[in-house]
């Protein structure tokens, strides 16, 4: 393999691996800071018991999400040379302001936070975590904003041979990257509120700590419903807008080969790359997909076939990960609807309880499809209609990149191995006793 | 001129990251040696475990802020240091997930295997941070296209590898100044007299060092023209006499201090020495990368400016509030926190 292929490769494990960890740490901040608000408020000792006891598992679950991002940022130099070259007078300002903006702010008051709880008054330490909450999602806004510009890039020209900046405003604000912040945040919700009910749901098979965590129950089945439901129409609205800005991807992601005016939408569909049409369309629903694209049934969706071989993404893999996604995302909002109803006395479902437990991958899977799809279906551009992944990578010798891609995948496997021990073993353990009853 | 204030604004990132994460790296290089049992050990994971996090930011910040601020240069020097920057990374991971992880497990192996991976973390950025930053002065193999001719052998030549003993003798003394703030008794003399011990292998090997760079590097060029400018490097000098004096004292913050200064000053002694050039190359000085040849555009200097010196303020000011909160020594309270490590 060449090291453009080993660096994509390189690329996408250590991004696959940090994106892990992140959206459980965007979603379970504002949950544990919602726990300790109510603890600070109503003076509840059982809030704050909750506070601690999934704070301690986000505290795990962060550790590895920061140190797996710096990765993503150094790689962008060791590995992409060419591409930091020409677009780093935007990209780079980007990834700079999240550090200095967010990643400060986070990174001190986590610190705070964890060891604070007896040197801080009760509202300054709730502070601590609504801080730490607010910097992981100003974090997402500010990295997602240079993703999109990679997806749309706005605001810049060409000029000295790289682009520039022309307009920051423009890059900051464009609707693809608001959308974008809207998809993956509601996401990252669904990963959290599906841990904090399955996680609940194990020990309240087992009627362990029943008042813990029927609380922790129903405030991640409010939070998942919400989130869940609103994820369909952000999906949708930023479905939309990608059938704008990238066509080719909108056409890869639904296996479209010819344009088509009024395209119907088939449930089921095998892409067949080779020979430029589909294997199998069957259950076709007339018009259907023109509507979902455009909001009108007369659309016109372009077919993969307007553009040349070399400038359409990979089909299958984009096709298959955005069709699984899309049922996943629908299965989460009956999921979460269904516990929502339960949210007052979870206890006696049990068979239902139970398949919570499963479905707490589900949201992972969910997302990494997701970046499947927007990254692979992006191909072959780096920055999509403006600089080919194969010109953006570092003149480093392959085996270089080979080595160090071997390196990441033990690494990362070792700690993803002592990171789920870790995580399974205090989940399972539960909140520390009542010391009152513990005596 | 914008493109000198980010020069400076650069190498002042890069300073106060040594400043900060060089006690817990040094700290975490010292921790086998000086801890006899779990209980110091857990003294001295405890003694960084509110900073830690914060101070690898500044890390970040720096590397994000030579992306942003000279792309080309970013390019370059990530590229060309490929090897030693994945190592970097690597270790910097083990040691995150050592301090988060170890007290959360309680059998001896467990433990010690996180030991192990903490004093790796530690040492091995601390030794390659100075390797990469002395190959920086020396200048590296670049062509014209910013394509690096050599492999990792290239950057462990002697002058490299006396940048990195330094660095970790730095980091060393600074790391056991503050486990001689954090820790009490026993401990606590014990981590003094380390510091004492260290620093005397620390000024000959200063000493040295000052004496290759001249030898090895351009960087005396720009204080030979503007003598004025040597009052960095004899700041650093007396900051550096200054360290022994507050310990033998047992003045162990102003100690701390002053330490803090010889690592910013021997920072920034590099960098003013550099300037105007960001990574020279050894091949031919016209194929050097400069602030002039590989810094963005205008607008986006301006950009960032604006954004630095709104939030850097704000970012300084809540570091040293956290800092003054956990300003007391490790106590067995502490120790005995659900939260601890």
């Amino acid at each position: 393999m060449d090291a453009v292929t080993l660096s994509r490769l390189q690329f996408a494990v250590a991004t696959y691996f940090h994106f892990l960890f992140v959206p459980l740490t965007l979603g379970l901040s504002i949950l544990v800071a919602i726990m300790e608000t109510k603890y600070v408020r109503t003076g509840i000792e059982e809030y704050k018991r909750m506070a601690k006891f999934w704070g301690k598992l986000f505290v795990i679950n962060f550790a590895i999400g920061v140190v797996t991002g710096i990765t993503l940022e150094f790689q962008f130099g060791t590995n992409w040379s060419r591409y930091s070259k020409y677009v780093g007078d935007i990209f780079g300002s980007l990834l700079a302001i999240e550090a200095t903006v967010a990643f400060f702010l986070e990174s001190t008051f986590i610190g705070v936070w964890v060891f604070g709880w007896n040197r801080l008054s009760p509202k300054a330490h709730a502070v601590c975590i609504w801080l730490v909450a607010a910097a992981s999602n100003i974090s997402a806004y500010w990295i997602l904003t240079a993703n999109s510009w990679m997806q749309h890039p706005v605001g810049y020209v060409i000029r000295n041979g790289r682009a520039e900046l022309s307009d920051f405003w423009a890059v900051i604000s464009q609707p693809y990257a608001i959308l974008m912040l809207l998809h993956v945040l509601s996401g990252a919700y669904i990963v959290a509120g599906f841990f904090v009910m399955g996680v609940s749901a194990y020990h309240l098979i087992r009627r362990q700590e029943l008042s813990f965590f029927k609380r922790s129950f129903r405030m991640a089945a409010i939070f998942t419903v919400i989130f869940a439901l609103a994820e369909i129409l952000v999906g949708d609205i930023h479905g939309k807008e990608m059938m704008k800005s990238q066509p080719t991807k909108a056409a890869a992601a639904e296996s479209v080969w010819e344009t088509t005016k009024g395209a119907p939408m088939y449930l089921f569909v095998v892409p067949d790359e080779a020979n430029e049409r589909n294997k199998v369309e069957i259950l076709g629903i007339p018009k259907l997909l023109s509507w979902v694209a455009f909001g009108d049934s007369e659309g016109v969706y372009r077919g993969l076939k307007e553009w040349p071989k070399e400038e359409r993404p990979p089909v299958a893999i984009t096709f298959w990960s955005f069709r699984i996604m899309v049922a996943l995302g629908m299965l989460f909002a009956l999921i979460s609807v269904i516990a929502w109803l339960k949210r007052k006395n979870p206890e006696n479902s049990p068979g239902f309880l139970k398949f919570l437990i499963y479905c707490i991958p589900l949201p992972y899977i969910a997302l990494a499809l997701g970046w499947t799809v927007t990254e692979v279906g992006r191909q072959p551009w780096i920055v999509y209609g403006m600089m080919k992944t194969s010109d953006a990578a570092s003149s480093v010798g392959a085996s270089q990149v080979g080595l160090s891609l071997a390196a990441f995948v033990i690494v990362y496997s070792l700690l993803g191995i002592a990171c789920f021990y870790l995580l399974i073993k205090n989940a399972r353990k539960g909140p520390v006793p009542i010391p009152a009853l513990d005596r | 001129m914008l493109e000198t204030i980010w020069f400076l604004l650069w190498g002042i990132l890069w300073a106060v990251y040594f400043m900060l994460d060089g006690f817990d790296l040094g700290l975490g290089t010292l921790a086998p040696f000086i801890a006899r049992n779990d209980n110091e050990k857990r003294i001295i994971y405890n003694s960084m475990g509110p900073f830690w996090d914060a101070n690898e930011v500044w890390l970040i910040t720096a590397g994000g802020v030579t992306f942003a601020a000279f792309p080309t240069a970013y390019a370059v020097m990530f590229s060309a240091l490929y090897t030693p920057l994945l190592l970097l990374l690597f270790a910097l991971i083990i040691r995150a997930v050592a301090l988060e992880f170890r007290s959360k497990g309680e059998s001896e192996g467990w433990r010690k295997l996180w030991d192990v991976c903490h004093f790796l973390g530690s040492f091995v950025p601390a030794l390659l941070l100075g390797v990469a930053f002395a190959n920086i002065f020396k200048g590296i193999p670049i062509d014209q296209e910013g394509i690096f001719h050599g492999n990792l052998l290239t950057l462990l030549n002697p002058y490299g590898l006396l940048g990195g003993i330094l660095f970790v003798l730095l980091f060393l003394v600074h790391g056991a100044l503050w486990l001689a703030i954090k820790a009490e008794g026993d401990l606590e003399t014990r981590a003094a007299k380390a510091a004492s011990g260290i620093w005397l292998i620390l000024l000959i090997v200063a000493v040295v060092f000052l004496a290759a760079t001249w030898f090895a590097t351009g960087l005396y060029l720009n204080y030979l023209s503007n003598p004025i400018l040597l009052i960095i490097p004899v700041v650093t000098v007396l900051a550096l006499l200054a360290t022994r004096l507050f310990i033998n004292q047992r003045a162990f913050w102003k100690a701390w201090f002053a330490s803090s200064l010889t690592i910013v000053g021997a920072t920034l002694f590099g960098v003013v020495g550099l300037y105007p050039n960001l990574l020279p190359s050894s091949l031919n000085p016209a194929y050097s990368l400069t602030i002039y040849n590989s810094s963005s555009s205008s607008l986006t200097l301006k950009i960032m400016l604006g954004v630095a010196l709104t939030f850097v303020p704000i970012v300084i000011a809540y570091q040293i509030w956290s800092y003054y909160v956990f300003r007391d020594k490790v106590t067995k309270d502490d120790l005995a926190s659900d939260e601890a490590y």
